[in-house]
């Protein structure tokens, strides 16, 4: 017998005893407790309980990081952070930078899922058809998702900056080249693409994954009716991909919302703040500013994560009814 | 007899690294090779000293900056730290005072900089030794002036006047942009003092926005327009530092506001590409200034070996190693007698000429930089400064608005560290 | 090649949407994969050659010759105007604007150009001491076990525990379990940024710090894991269970003789998301390693940022190395991911 099998055996054996002994008081119900337990301990000692560390220092001020030395200090900070005149003109805000993260990361969502979004539809499709080298294209387009946001970063923005490969090539090619990260739309542009780069890989695999499950007859039976083919996927195709365009949809959308490395080490959120993004600003303030204001960084995750979670539950709710 | 195998084969995977006990740790980053040249030291120390261990560290500048006072909170972290992040921390200092041989020595060649880790004006203690001093100061492409056919501003010239002249190179040899800052508030502050801005109000809190600071801020925004100064280092980012280093090494640019630590990687890039020298400090009605700056091996306070950080820190600061210590990493000492006395680099003779130059310009830095430098409240200062003038530069906010957005960023900064 | 474009032409031929798929995949995989191969080909380069603009596509430095009469080893440049151009001569000094070269060949007799007269001669090289230097720099076998013990052993704690999690959530049913996995969902929405402080407090209480169980363990139990583990195992047909229930196999038995190993395409896509994520990590490692013995291979690659600068040249090194293990991994596991990945959008 090989011996990681072997190895395997055993220590999945270990727990037998143990097991059937729990099995043996509890009802099946509560043995489920038993096996979601560790998981949940895990969670509840390294994300639930930090949220509650992250409450405690939201509500106190002050500088010091023990949460036991610091000063209540009440709704301050999320009052500090909601101070505007006007919150659509961030310029108007005591918190300004926070607030041009709110809509350039409002804006970013909506563009980054929108495109990424049809990219990955548009590759799957590509990719399902009768392709030379599928596995080899699918591979190609999957790559990017396993290096790491700095990484990515890095790569894009050696290719962007002034003295990039882009510019010697449009150099090249005679064009001007153009300052690609100095111009807020263009650097805005490239937030986007960069993250659609890094992640669409993902995506298109769940959605190429969604179309091969739709049954061959289906299509079959469209092509003997001469369906035309853009009425076929409206009409076929995209309904029974629905489910899985869900998932696309909730998992980039959280992405989404709390993107930062890639973006902040590929503009540092620059050219002005046309692309700060709301996790940069919590970034600064809690760890890079040299006078941490924690409880504001604090106030301001909390803010973040309480969005998310409205959004998510809404997007949850308006799929369940949709699909009846 | 196989359990037994394959358990105990478990044991050795699970074993992990436990550190040994009894050292003295040293958290290290580099711009250059500090570190490394650091390490020689410390092993001819141990040498010298078989029962003291020392271990450096070798991490990024943010793991330190960032990680670091979390780890103090909880009760952790290194024995010494290099860093040039002083504020958050001074509350984890260890005074050397009683470790050091010779607290007399310290003070007499380390002290324009040693009251940079104190608290205030009454606190004597010695906190740390500074690796080195960093100037910073206008880097010339010569070549580029002579090809214009414009002299190089001599000392004494004023910062009109070397706007002038850089303006003049640019049209001549039709470069991208006449001059370039690092995008920093440390940088900015040696033409703004030079120009009379006064960081501080009488009573010592920072009121950074005056006439002189105005005089500065309006003219350096202005070149940005009329393409004097190469703005985009600035108005790229959103926060933080960026360099202008590609700039200037590629011939981009004719004058590179930075300072003595780009000395080793000039001399690695520039080769003989161009002619460069270290200008004069610029003028205006503040005298002529840049600013002083540089990281320290400081001493934490929950050490349980103090005396063996106090006696590596004694051994670094004697004379003859510290002098040996600089010409390694090519750096200006701190150690006022050493700068007077000068040190056989091992630089080409441009970099030679550029490290005298430093050199010499420790020396007539105005006290107003050094104070500055110092303080408390410096970075949160320096931030401010940088991304509001740069958000101006990329025509987000006017002049009068990133005034006032300075004062309140620096306010509200001064209120979270009272609380 | 060749093979395999006749044989796709020996069928009916192709129609246009046959050329545009194509033509996108092609143009799709430049984009996807040319800064990569830009990355690896600019990890060769020298420090003076990343600088260079315009960049080159292959690594280059500028060519040298030994003159011994004049000292040793001195760059060549051709002469590109005046009476000696097209002339490759060797340059002695700069003085100025003007250079002074000299023949290779007759090394005795200066000659003196202007600066903008000549150019210097490039030629192909890999600076592989951008590699080499790396191991003297680090102990790199020390650095390398961390890396991979704190990858191997999270992600094998985190198949084991995710898929028992998921187990539970798919194949049982009690009160309070869908409160439970919308919970484990609910904790996507956390930025990590965040609750780096107060991790840093809870795991140095519990003394993990500067250990590989201080990154380990706060990792394990993945959101994304549990929610792909339990989408996947909902397909599985319950009559299995209960044939197994049937022959008396307890409910740990049942979990990892029969669901864990069918569950296999879906544990291969965690295994590569969690070897990607353990081996790449940065952040929390940073905040809970400390001593050069316990940093992973994102630790030491950002050793070369300082404060003020970057060294470029060994980090991009630094970087295609920690690359090199994700990439064959994902190559051996390329299959089942795709397969894996299938169950994500199923419930």
């Amino acid at each position: 017998m090989n011996p990681i099998s072997t190895l395997f055996a055993f220590l999945m054996n270990l727990p037998e005893r143990p097991m059937r002994w729990a099995q043996g008081r509890l009802s099946k119900g509560r043995l489920g407790w038993v096996f979601v337990a560790p998981n949940l301990a895990v969670f509840a000692l390294f994300t639930f309980l930090p949220i509650a560390f992250d409450i405690h220092y939201a509500l106190t001020g002050g500088t010091n990081l023990l949460p036991s030395q610091r000063p209540y200090v009440g709704a301050e900070n999320f009052a500090s952070l909601l101070d505007c005149t006007d919150h659509f003109d961030a310029n108007t805000c005591h918190r300004d930078l926070f607030w041009h993260g709110v809509w350039n990361t409002l804006r970013f969502v909506v563009f980054q899922v929108g495109l990424m979004l049809a990219f990955s539809l548009l590759t799957a499709i590509v990719l399902n058809r009768k392709i030379i080298g599928r596995s080899f294209f699918r591979a190609a387009f999957f790559y990017p998702v396993l290096l790491s946001p700095v990484v990515v970063a890095l790569i894009w923005k050696w290719i962007l900056q002034r003295e990039g490969l882009l510019n010697a090539a449009m150099i090249g090619v005679g064009a001007e080249p153009t300052n690609w990260l100095l111009d807020p739309h263009w650097a805005f542009f490239w937030s986007v693409f960069v993250s659609i780069w890094a992640h669409m890989g993902f995506y298109t695999l769940i959605l190429l994954a969604g179309l091969q499950a739709i049954p061959a007859e289906i299509n079959e039976a469209s092509q003997m009716d001469a369906t035309p083919p853009w009425r076929h996927f409206r009409r076929i195709t995209l309904p029974l991909l629905m489910p899985n365009v869900m998932v696309v949809l909730v998992l980039g959308l959280i992405r989404a919302v709390q993107v930062f490395d890639e973006v902040y080490v590929l503009t540092g959120g620059g050219p002005g703040s046309a692309t700060v993004f709301v996790v940069q600003y919590i970034y600064k303030t809690g760890f890079a500013d040299q006078i941490r204001q924690y409880g504001l960084a604090a106030a301001a995750s909390l803010l973040l994560a309480g969005v998310l979670l409205v959004l998510t539950l809404a997007q949850m709710k308006g799929s369940q009814k949709k699909n009846g | 007899m196989r359990h037994a195998i394959i358990a105990a084969s478990l044991a050795v995977l699970l074993t992990s690294a436990t550190a040994r006990a009894g050292e003295v740790r040293i958290a290290c980053y580099s711009d250059g090779n500090e570190c490394e040249s650091t390490e020689i030291l410390a092993a001819r120390f141990m040498q010298a000293n078989p029962d003291i261990k020392i271990a450096i560290d070798k991490m990024s500048f943010k793991a330190i900056q960032e990680s670091l006072p979390v780890q103090l909170a909880a009760g952790q972290g290194p024995d010494i730290v290099r860093t040039t992040d002083f504020g958050p921390i001074m509350a984890y200092m260890l005074d050397l005072t009683p470790y050091v041989k010779d607290p007399a020595y310290w003070e007499a060649n380390y002290g324009g900089t040693l009251g940079w880790m104190r608290r205030d004006a009454n606190d004597h203690g010695i906190y740390g030794l500074m690796t080195q001093l960093t100037i910073s100061a206008p880097l010339v492409n010569k070549t580029l002036f002579d090809q214009a056919g414009v002299a190089v501003p001599k000392a004494g010239a004023t910062w009109d006047e070397w706007a002038t002249a850089v303006k003049q190179v640019k049209e001549a040899t039709k470069i991208v942009g006449g001059m370039a800052w690092d995008r920093s508030g440390a940088r900015f502050a040696g033409p703004s003092i030079s120009m009379g801005a006064t960081y501080f109000a009488a009573d010592g809190s920072p009121a950074v926005i005056d006439d002189g600071f105005k005089a500065m801020a309006s003219r350096y925004v202005a070149w940005a327009k009329d393409g004097t100064v190469k703005g985009d280092i600035w108005s790229q980012a959103a926060t933080g530092y960026r360099d202008a280093f590609d700039d200037f090494a590629n011939g981009r640019i004719a004058v590179y506001l930075s300072g003595s630590w780009q000395l080793s990687r000039l001399e690695k890039t520039v080769g003989d590409g161009f002619d460069w020298v270290v200008g004069a400090e610029p003028c205006g009605r503040g005298g002529c200034t840049g600013m002083p700056g540089g990281a320290a091996f400081v001493a934490l306070k929950h050490s349980k070996h103090p005396k063996d950080v106090g006696a590596f820190l004694d051994y670094l600061a004697s004379a003859p190693v510290y002098a040996e210590w600089m010409v390694m990493t090519s750096n200006v000492p701190a150690n006022v007698a050493l700068q007077k006395k000068g040190l056989p680099y091992k630089l080409s003779k441009a970099g030679t000429a550029a490290i005298q130059q430093f050199g010499a310009d420790a020396a007539t830095l105005t006290p107003l930089a050094y104070k500055l430098q110092g303080d408390v409240m410096s970075r949160p200062i320096f931030g401010a400064v940088a991304d509001r003038i740069a958000a101006v530069m990329a025509g987000q906010m006017t002049l009068d608005q990133a005034y006032a957005r300075i004062t309140s960023d620096v306010a509200d900064a001064v209120a979270a560290s009272k609380k | 090649m060749a093979n395999l474009l006749t044989a796709r032409r020996a069928r009916i031929g192709w129609d246009w949407t046959d050329w545009a798929a194509h033509i996108y995949l092609v143009l799709g995989t430049l984009i996807m994969f040319g800064p990569v191969l830009w990355l690896v080909l600019s990890s060769v380069k020298s420090e003076s050659g990343l600088q260079a603009f315009p960049p080159t596509i292959l690594p280059y430095e500028q060519a040298s010759v030994e003159v011994p009469q004049r000292g040793g080893a001195l760059k060549l440049f051709t002469v590109t105007a005046g009476a000696h151009a097209g002339e490759t001569l060797a340059e002695v000094r700069r003085m100025g604007l003007q250079s002074q070269l000299v023949d290779p060949a007759a090394p005795d007799k200066l000659i003196r150009v202007k600066l903008e007269e000549r150019t210097p001669v490039m030629r192909l090289h890999a600076a592989w001491e951008n590699f080499t230097e790396l191991f003297s720099r680090f102990a790199f076998g020390r650095i390398v076990w961390n890396s991979l013990f704190i990858t191997v052993v999270a992600t094998l704690i985190t198949l084991l525990m995710n898929s028992m999690a998921a187990f539970a959530l798919s194949k049982y049913k009690f009160a309070g379990r869908d409160p439970v996995f919308l919970l484990m969902l609910a904790t996507l929405m956390i930025p990590p940024t965040i609750v780096l402080v107060p991790n840093y407090l809870i795991a140095s209480q519990l003394g993990l710090t500067d250990t590989p169980w201080g990154v380990i363990w706060p990792a394990v139990a993945t959101p994304t894991g549990v929610f792909l583990l339990r989408q996947y195992m909902l397909t599985l047909p319950d009559e299995l269970i209960e044939a197994a229930r049937m022959d008396n196999a307890s409910e740990w038995r049942i979990y990892w003789r029969i669901v864990l190993p069918l569950s296999a395409p879906a544990l291969a896509v965690l295994a590569i998301f969690s070897v990607m994520w353990r081996w790449n990590e940065f952040l929390w490692p940073m905040v809970v390693l400390t001593r050069s013995e316990s940093f992973t291979l994102p630790l030491a690659l950002n050793s070369f940022q300082g404060e003020l600068t970057t060294q470029w040249h060994y980090l991009l090194a630094m970087t295609v190395l920690t690359l090199l293990p994700v990439t064959a991994i994902f190559m051996v596991l390329q299959k089942h991911i795709a397969q894996g990945i299938a169950s994500a959008g199923v419930k």
